[in-house]
């Protein structure tokens, strides 16, 4: 509450700002506006800025950190009998019973992890005055519930007036700064100009963050399961893990048929994607008359707009049952959760991504090597197979390179059609599973943070991560060269 | 010499017609002619694919436009469904006496030891009220008289008072004082020898009535039409409305509860089974088992059908209501409103910190090691598996930052990470296809070089900046397995309120309902798709306008 509050004062203050230091800059120039640095805007702007950004980096800053300062200090003033009779009230007996002493000597220090998130989950609730709390509980927690309420109250009173401080000042000392010889448009320019380097920056933190989360959750994941049993192990249950006295102790996190089954869904989708795209793009780039490509291109990419789940649906509902019955009609057992129709689909789906890519680099052969071939006697396909095709090879390779990268990352065409039971087989007639299902699988719904089975997704997103990424490096950089040389 | 011209001529002839060349040609314009065949063939295979994908899924969504509905007449005898919903009738008390205790408020201790000077069953008598006379339904300010607990009268008479020994007594001093308080207020009065609580409560209608079960009443009615049938047989004859006749029926009642004591009349949707049986999509040659409706309930519905009871209407509940576990309720607006509220977050994000990342590496950014690594890591960034993206948002805002599950906030912020690159990109493109003259020109008269962006490039290249986001945009529209990731996969039955209440989006809603058995679902799920591909064919439609419309070649 006092939070919006703050934040539309400030709105305010700075466009009160904005005018003040215009009026005044224009004063302090007698009324010549001339004669001043900068035109008088720009001091509008510099009291502006000083006005309002300071106050709403405060707010931002305050609401990432004073919940958790909150907490801490609600859980650190707990008595330790306050704790003791939650315990009793919310812990099963046994636990209780183990932990009873520890609780009593040092209050919530005696609780685990959870039973500090439970504790202050419960507190929340009777400070919000929810019923999801049992009248004891609530009864115990009155204290802590109230301590809590009087800090938000606390903070929120102490973030607008610290915010409100620091407008004024801001609005106060910028303002007094005006002179007609003041740089005003250098100094807004200047702040402007370190807004765009840290935007700039977003792209770097993002990649910093993704890398960063995954080693982090994988080497947790890694201290309970050797990273060896993950890398070359052949049995994957993730299951298993559930049980307590089983973590990381049965073989049960062996990725290989994840990986196995991750590049078959891809070799097909390949097998399928790359001559139906390659022979696109040859037939757009050199024989379709200007018409012709102009309108079957953009339908032709309609193909790479429609999202992944209608991908998925497709293939449960039209590509798996076809070729089910399909081998049924030939006497083969297919799954009905085959390797085929996710590959299949995938193809499709990758097409219009290899077309256009290998369309560009066909493109930008030169005229001169086609002509070149045409003048000694080359048939047109001669010529594209021994002439073109050549020269545009690294390209192609590359768009491949990329291609194979989304077909390898891709989610939902594989969770909707494919199978959850990992397979060590090649066969593509049955089920298997890939890294992109088993990340999906494991982390949707509820999870608690500490399980291998929950961490083991992590892992298989490092290696996700890893392998799409050099797949993207290489194919960029072959792009890359490639275009140059012809440029 | 013309001998010897002759020879050469025929020598050359003759190596380019002898058998072996002729043969030779048509060898290689046959495999031309496969060449194109091929090119062809695969144009039209991925021309083919898009169709069939588009008409099966198209095909399938049509039976869901339409939904039937039973006319029923329904008899809302006031009885049982007042009888129905009094437990909670307390609240209306609970309401009006704490309102007398303002210190109370927020404090559960003080108000639970303030209700129970009552007897918990005190507030059947406004059961018993409204049994007879319906009119107080109408949402009015009854008075009531309750009855005390035994120790409160023993206070009010001066059995016990503070001075009694806890042992002995069971009132608290806080009961004795709210006591003496509801006294001095009057609302606690001596009538004959006995003391009540006499006070005046509001009935609002929504609350009096919402805990009533309407599809009991949708039931009677269905059982009135099959008088012959009895007993565990009504089990079938109920299966052929949905459990949302009921929402219908008291949402009819509530916004007139005069209806209540009457009989009106009503189009209940059918359940799936029977919508699909009338939609002829059951199969009535299988045998009994294998079919969802037994031959009893066809004989039912045929009787319902031919006496003119079963209407087919455009399906409004698709397009206005939230999921749900039946598939004749289940509707897209609270996964549309979840899309809405998560794009809102990504274009707000994504946007300027998109537009302006890319103003600083094409305009200022200086040519280093620095830059470069930022245009590697862009580049890098854009060929990312989203569902990795999704591990970040788990890890970074949920884990690390507690921000909540799914809320579309979060979605929103995943997404935003994810479009940036596209956004980036097609910025620099549309400010570097500004020509350098304008610049120049700018630069010349005296401006500096950011009035010369924000003034100059910028609005010439914002037609191109926006083509570029609307394409991102439309991409995080269809976006799934990011949004899997911060719990957006939840089953939701309302319409999200914010940015931070729990919500899914379309294409995850599209997931949801792709696995669920009921086969009304299937065309649910064909309709959704086809609503989210009329989302994207807008957009692209409008990225594509924006270009055409704007577009400057210089």
């Amino acid at each position: 509450m006092q939070t919006w509050v703050l934040i539309v004062v400030l709105l305010i203050l700075g466009l009160a700002g904005y005018y003040l230091g215009r009026n005044r800059a224009v004063a302090a120039a007698d009324g010549k506006a001339a004669s001043l640095h900068s035109v008088p805007s720009y001091y509008g702007m510099y009291v502006a800025i000083w006005a309002a950004i300071p106050g709403l980096i405060l707010v931002l800053i305050w609401l990432s950190i004073a919940p958790v300062v909150r907490d801490n200090m609600v859980l650190s003033a707990i008595p330790p009998e306050t704790v003791t009779a939650w315990a009793q009230e919310m812990l099963p007996a046994d636990l209780f019973a183990a932990e009873a002493e520890a609780i009593a000597a040092s209050g919530t220090d005696g609780l685990t992890g959870p039973q500090v998130e439970l504790l202050m989950v419960n507190i929340n609730n009777v400070a919000a005055g929810s019923s999801f709390v049992s009248p004891t509980v609530a009864g115990i927690l009155v204290g802590p519930a109230e301590h809590m309420n009087s800090l938000g109250e606390l903070s929120g009173w102490g973030l607008l007036v610290i915010g409100l401080g620091l407008a004024c000042a801001g609005l106060y000392t910028a303002r007094r700064r005006l002179a007609p010889q003041f740089r005003a448009r250098n100094r807004v320019e200047g702040i402007i100009n370190l807004f765009l380097i840290i935007c700039s920056t977003i792209a770097i933190l993002t990649t910093l963050g993704i890398v960063l989360s995954l080693l982090f959750e994988s080497a947790r994941f890694f201290g309970m399961v050797p990273i060896w049993e993950f890398l070359f192990g052949t049995q994957w249950s993730p299951q298993i893990a559930i049980r307590a006295d089983q973590v990381g102790s049965s073989g049960a996190f062996g990725a290989i048929p994840l990986f196995v089954g991750t590049l078959l869904i891809a070799a097909i989708a390949m097998l399928v994607a790359v001559p139906v795209g390659l022979m696109s793009a040859i037939y757009l780039s050199d024989y379709a008359p200007p018409r012709v490509r102009a309108s079957v291109k953009p339908v032709l990419e309609i193909l790479a707009g429609i999202p992944t789940v209608v991908y998925g649906f497709f293939a449960i509902l039209t590509v798996a049952p076809f070729i089910r019955d399909l081998g049924a009609a030939v006497g083969l057992s297919v799954s009905a959760n085959s390797a085929l129709a996710a590959g299949v689909v995938m193809g499709i789906m990758i097409v219009p991504f290899i077309s256009s890519l290998s369309d560009d680099v066909i493109n930008a052969v030169p005229q001169s090597l086609r002509d070149g071939s045409a003048a000694l006697g080359a048939t047109k396909s001669e010529t594209i197979r021994q002439v073109v095709l050549p020269a545009a090879l690294p390209g192609i390779v590359g768009a491949c390179l990329l291609a194979a990268s989304r077909a390898i990352g891709e989610t939902m065409i594989v969770v909707m059609a494919a199978g959850l039971a990992a397979n060590l087989t090649v066969n593509p007639f049955a089920a298997v599973t890939t890294v992109t299902v088993q990340i999906a699988t494991l982390l949707v719904g509820d999870q608690e943070f500490n399980s291998a089975k929950t961490l083991s997704a992590f892992a298989l997103g490092l290696m996700l991560f890893i392998v799409t990424l050099c797949l993207n490096v290489i194919a960029l950089r072959v792009v890359k060269k490639y275009r140059e040389k012809y440029d | 010499m013309t001998d010897v011209t002759h020879d050469a001529v025929a020598i050359k002839l003759g190596h380019h017609t002898s058998e072996d060349a002729q043969r030779r040609l048509r060898r290689r314009y046959a495999s031309e002619r496969r060449f194109k065949f091929f090119g062809i063939a695969a144009i039209c295979l991925g021309l083919g694919m898009l169709a069939i994908l588009l008409i099966s899924i198209g095909s399938r969504a049509i039976p869901a436009l339409t939904q039937n509905y039973l006319t029923l007449q329904v008899e809302i005898p006031a009885e049982p469904l007042v009888a129905s919903a009094d437990h909670n009738h307390m609240q209306f008390v609970e309401r009006e006496i704490l309102s007398l205790f303002p210190d109370a408020i927020g404090d559960f201790q003080a108000q639970r030891q303030i209700m129970s000077i009552m007897p918990f069953d005190a507030a059947d008598v406004i059961g018993e009220r409204l049994l007879e006379d319906q009119s107080a339904l109408g949402g009015e300010r009854i008075e009531v008289t309750l009855p005390l607990t035994d120790e409160a009268r023993a206070y009010i008479n001066g059995e016990i008072s503070r001075t009694t020994p806890d042992a002995d007594r069971q009132l608290t001093d806080e009961q004795m004082s709210a006591i003496d308080r509801l006294r001095d207020d009057g609302v606690i009065v001596i009538d004959g020898d006995q003391a009540v609580l006499d006070i005046a409560v509001d009935l609002p209608v929504y609350e009096v009535l919402n805990q009533a079960n309407f599809q009991s009443l949708a039931n009677e009615a269905l059982y009135r039409l099959f008088p012959e049938v009895e007993g565990r047989a009504r089990g079938d004859l109920r299966a052929i409305i949905s459990p949302g006749a009921g929402f219908d029926l008291r949402r009819m009642i509530l916004a007139d509860p005069g209806l209540v004591g009457g009989s009106v009349t009503i189009e209940v949707p059918l359940s799936d089974s029977f919508d699909q049986l009338a939609k002829g999509r059951v199969d009535r040659d299988l045998p009994e088992d294998r079919r969802r409706v037994n031959d009893e309930q066809i004989a039912y519905f045929d009787s319902l059908e031919a006496a003119g009871m079963v209407t087919s209407r455009f399906n409004t509940r698709f397009f206005s209501a939230a999921d749900s576990r039946q598939p004749e309720l289940a509707g897209i607006w609270g996964a549309l409103v979840g899309s809405f509220y998560t794009l809102v977050v990504t274009l707000l994000l994504s946007f300027p910190i998109g537009v302006s990342a890319a103003i600083y590496l094409e305009e200022f950014a200086p040519k280093n090691r620095l830059t470069d690594l930022i245009e590697v890591n862009i580049n890098n960034l854009a060929a990312v598996p989203s569902i990795v993206f999704g591990l970040l948002g788990l890890a970074v805002f949920i884990q690390f930052f507690g921000l909540p599950r799914s809320a579309p906030l979060v979605g929103g912020m995943v997404l935003a990470l994810m479009t940036l690159p596209t956004i980036i990109i097609a910025s620099r493109a549309a400010l570097k296809a500004v020509p350098p003259s304008i610049r120049e020109a700018a630069l010349g008269m005296g401006a500096s070089k950011l009035q010369t962006v924000t003034h100059h490039v910028l609005p010439l290249a914002m037609p191109g900046i926006l083509t570029g986001t609307i394409i991102g945009m439309a991409q995080a529209l269809g976006e799934t397995a990011p949004l899997l990731m911060v719990g957006m996969v939840a089953f939701i039955t309302s319409t999200p309120e914010g940015l931070t209440s729990p919500a899914t989006v379309l294409p995850v809603q599209i997931y949801i309902w792709s696995d669920a058995p009921e086969r009304g679902f299937v065309a649910k799920t064909s309709l959704a798709i086809m609503t989210l591909l009329a989302f994207l064919i807008c957009m692209n439609a409008l990225a594509v306008w924006l270009r055409k419309r704007f577009e400057r070649r210089w």
